[in-house]
């Protein structure tokens, strides 16, 4: 404290004895004692012990594809349910708002920790089993990635940024690199591919090439600080970070190292006759969106505004971020907030004045390997098709997203 | 005799010395019968597959008890996937669609598929000969194979599938690889 300020005690004190020598009858409150309207809520057992958030907070997860029937139904079929991006701050997803991607409606497999086992075998000098104490007894890391599903793609009737853009979701993600449990194991030299097995119905398995397996994909029993959740593959996902969500096995107990691609259903899934839209269906490529403002918000008034993102790529970190307030004629570079994590959700922002004339508001990023997120007509350029309305992006939808502001303020899907 | 013994030592240090010895001692061996009992992966050879046989007609059968419910009688007109094709002349196989016994570039997709995820919610409950069936009957429905075939571990990796050559292999990936490299954005 420097002696030229009162300090705060004192300043109280000095306070208490003008009101003392004044007030009689009324009960003025102390200085800095404003009634609060909204009083005190009692704390029930459980939110003592396990917080939860303010009655005033009503942001919530929504099926995707925004028009499919509830859940769960007759037959389990996919039922998704996405992030509502529009209302995050920052760059991590709260598991409670975690995107989530399956293929059994809501159910989820009621996994006992204690007696879930991971094996890994194949093409291995060793194969070997894992409680989860003893993954918990190996050198562990935590990291920020972003899982992104392949049906992520915008369209002219979505008409919120979670209806666009909401099957994505970052959170930190703790556990064991799946490098030192193959090396544990000892990789044969004909094992080329593994296969990730989960327990639920389908068991994932997606084919997934040795390289990546060894370079940074992750055995995560940790999610955002506690225990994955049930819905987000508790006890044991898998993380393959920037390849497509269906990769990403939750309640993964078996990896089997193969000497080839696999041809699972997973792998089935994607199949396609085209071997570019084939890669731009596996690795994600640079994709950005502004949160806000983005469609079904308001601007209250011309004048200042923050607008503020997510940008993410499957090639790495973030090296950069543009945004244009003119429909794309002048772009600048926005702020990357922090380190730009590899695989993960970046939050950019950038500051405008809004004239209170319709403009269109766009966003574009580069990530490390100088890869550019490109505009649909781009697209339909590179695979020499017009980019009418018909025109679906390839692979994995990283197109760049517009969204216009009316000159009353109001946001909307500049997609038509 | 005793210079074949000094190169089997050889072969055999140098064989233990170029594999990885484990850092943590971490985790325990599995037994032969469990891997065999968690294993339910199927190469597109389909060395994994196991002991057992079904014919189409036998698969009829199982189908309308265990699959007609959701996939239609006819494996066409029920609320889940169709599992037939259509009446057409498609320039390609490929332009059937997405029906996984003639979408799938390999019959042990299909197998694997009925094994490890139907009927829903009794998933595991088809014994291995059921599978076969079904997996005869659905390529049968679909005129991949004739309807006398007995399928089997050494029949079914053989079947040629319609469409075995129309999908494009992902690329070789590495670390640091761009999506597709020469695109320009």
């Amino acid at each position: 404290m420097g002696s030229k300020r009162p300090n705060r005690r004192g300043f109280l004190k000095g306070s208490a004895a003008v009101a003392g020598g004044l007030a009689l009858g009324t009960a003025e409150p102390a200085l800095g004692q404003l009634p609060n309207p909204e009083g005190f809520i009692k704390g029930t057992d459980d939110a003592v012990a396990y917080g939860e958030r303010s009655r005033f907070v009503t942001s919530v997860r929504i099926a995707h594809p925004p028009d499919y029937r509830p859940s769960p139904d007759a037959f389990g079929l996919v039922f998704h349910v996405a992030t509502p991006l529009q209302d995050s701050v920052g760059m991590i997803t709260p598991s409670s708002l975690h995107f989530v991607g399956t293929t059994r409606g809501s159910f989820v497999p009621d996994i006992d920790p204690r007696e879930h086992r991971l094996m890994l075998h194949g093409l291995v000098d060793r194969p070997l089993v894992f409680t989860m104490e003893d993954l918990k007894r190996l050198p562990s890391v935590t990291r920020p990635h972003f899982i992104e599903c392949a049906g992520n793609r915008h369209r002219p009737q979505h008409k919120t940024v979670q209806e666009s853009h909401g099957m994505t979701s970052c959170a930190e993600w703790t556990g064991v690199l799946l490098s030192t449990l193959l090396k544990e194991a000892g990789v044969k030299d004909a094992g080329k591919w593994i296969v990730a097995e989960g327990v639920e119905e389908v068991k994932g398995a997606s084919s997934i090439p040795i390289e990546k397996a060894m370079d940074d994909c992750l055995v995560a029993y940790g999610m955002n600080g506690e225990a994955v959740r049930p819905q987000n593959g508790f006890p044991l996902r898998l993380l393959v970070p920037g390849f497509e969500g269906i990769f990403n096995s939750k309640y993964l107990r078996r990896i089997k190292v193969v000497d080839r691609y696999y041809m699972t259903y997973n792998d089935f899934g994607h199949l396609t006759r085209d071997p570019d839209v084939a890669a731009l269906g596996y690795q994600i490529g640079p994709k950005s969106v502004i949160t806000f403002p983005s469609a079904g918000q308001q601007l209250t008034d011309r004048g200042f505004y923050e607008i503020s993102g997510l940008a993410w790529s499957g090639g790495g970190a973030i090296g950069r971020v543009e945004v244009s307030t003119d429909g794309g004629r002048r772009w600048m570079d926005a702020e990357i907030q922090g380190t730009a994590h590899r695989m993960a959700h970046t939050r950019f922002r950038f500051q405008w004045n809004w004239d209170g004339n319709e403009t269109e508001l766009l966003s574009r990023c580069t990530d490390e390997q100088g890869q550019v997120q490109p505009t649909r007509a781009q697209v339909a350029q590179f695979f020499n098709v017009p980019a009418d309305p018909s025109f679906s992006v390839p692979g994995m939808d990283n197109s760049i997203q517009p969204w216009r502001i009316a000159s009353d303020g109001s946001v909307h899907n500049g997609y038509v | 005799m005793g210079m074949f013994r000094l190169l089997l030592c050889l072969t055999l240090l140098a064989g233990s010395a170029a594999a990885q010895s484990p850092t943590y001692g971490v985790g325990r061996t599995p037994t032969e019968e469990e891997i065999r009992a968690w294993d339910i992966s199927i190469s597109p050879t389909g060395e994994e597959l196991p002991p057992g046989r079904g014919t189409s007609e036998e698969g009829e059968l199982i189908y309308r008890r265990q699959c007609a419910a959701c996939h239609g009688v006819n494996g066409v007109g029920g609320s889940a996937p169709i599992l037939v094709k259509r009446e057409m002349e498609p320039d390609h196989p490929w332009d059937y669609g997405r029906i996984l016994p003639i979408r799938a570039p390999f019959a042990t997709v299909v197998w694997d598929y009925i094994n490890r995820g139907m009927p829903l919610n009794r998933e595991g409950t088809l014994t291995a000969d059921e599978v076969y069936a079904l997996t005869a009957y659905l390529l049968f429905m679909n005129d991949v194979i004739p309807q006398d075939i007995v399928l089997d571990a050494e029949s079914l990796p053989k079947i040629e599938m319609p469409n075995r050559d129309a999908f494009a292999r992902v690329p070789d990936w590495q670390p640091g690889m761009q999506r597709l490299p020469g695109y320009p954005y």
